[in-house]
């Protein structure tokens, strides 16, 4: 069983996309609820109408690209690989909040930037994908056993 | 039954737990629809964009875990008309890392190795502080 090591410049950039466009497509529709008059389910219109505005309608398409760059890189890698990607979105946030925004972060919050950042360096220098044998496999275990060996 | 204006621990955890199990339905089922559908770039290269978009959208099990994540939407919202956001988001986000894992290693029969367990708990704390 061989381990697929490396990624292609595009696949990483898929994985950027999945980190990048789900945060700021979360603030996006925050952004854009927040300057909306408070919305009451007696006029569920105003909700329809909201969807069209510039901040809420580039917060859709963001999580669209999120969804379809997620769903790409399921394809290819597993999901315990893809997830820690989704998480390092956080940690883009807090830094352009930190950056951009001027915006205090406390140590906590710091502390939880470093640990993710080493979660998903741990996962970006193993293998991407879980090979599996072509055949229906009958000795999964030893097959997983031999992996494990070659990441050590 | 009615949920209390102020919910018990108890009550609070299993609004989480809702969450936490529906998210990882929904992740763990959409991930199992895309490995059966096999590599989108190879699929695309071959049959084009429309056909990458049909070979998704005629997968039953992708319906299936699109169904759970929409569950798991409105838990969250459920909880979060009843819970404080700072309660609900990081504990529901890094609990959802590591049952994610459980699951994977289970049902997609992943190779969670040390490295993928210990990247879970060190992205799962980190959840939990920079949100919290």
């Amino acid at each position: 069983m061989v381990a697929h090591h490396t990624l292609s410049p595009r696949r990483y950039m898929i994985l950027g996309l999945v980190a990048v466009c789900a945060p700021l497509g979360d603030t996006c529709l925050s952004r854009g609820m927040t300057r909306l008059p408070p919305i009451t389910l007696a006029h569920p219109g105003t909700l329809i109408a909201a969807v069209f505005t510039p901040w809420i309608a580039l917060g859709i398409a963001l999580l669209i690209g999120f969804f379809a760059s997620y769903l790409t890189a399921l394809s290819w890698a597993d999901l315990t690989f893809v997830l820690p990607a989704t998480a390092f979105g956080n940690v883009i946030v807090a830094l352009l909040s930190r950056f951009w925004l001027q915006e205090a972060i406390s140590m906590q919050r710091w502390a939880g930037i470093v640990l993710i950042t080493l979660g998903v360096g741990f996962v970006a220098q193993g293998p991407s994908m879980t090979e599996r044998p072509a055949e229906p496999a009958t000795e999964a275990e030893p097959a997983v056993e031999v992996e494990e060996e070659q990441l050590r | 039954m009615t949920i209390p204006v102020h919910p018990g621990p108890w009550t609070a955890a299993a609004m989480i737990a809702a969450i936490v199990l529906s998210s990882t339905a929904g992740e763990v089922l959409t991930a199992a629809a895309m490995k059966s559908i096999g590599d989108l770039d190879v699929i695309r290269a071959r049959a084009g964009m429309k056909g990458a978009i049909r070979a998704v959208v005629t997968c039953p099990l992708f319906f299936a875990g699109v169904s759970f994540l929409a569950l798991a939407f409105f838990a969250l919202l459920f909880a979060l008309n009843h819970l404080n956001l700072s309660l609900v988001a990081p504990a529901s986000a890094s609990l959802t890392l590591v049952t994610n894992a459980v699951a994977a290693r289970i049902f997609l029969k992943e190779n969670v190795d040390r490295r993928r367990w210990t990247a879970a708990v060190l992205v799962c704390v980190g959840v939990y502080f920079l949100a919290h």
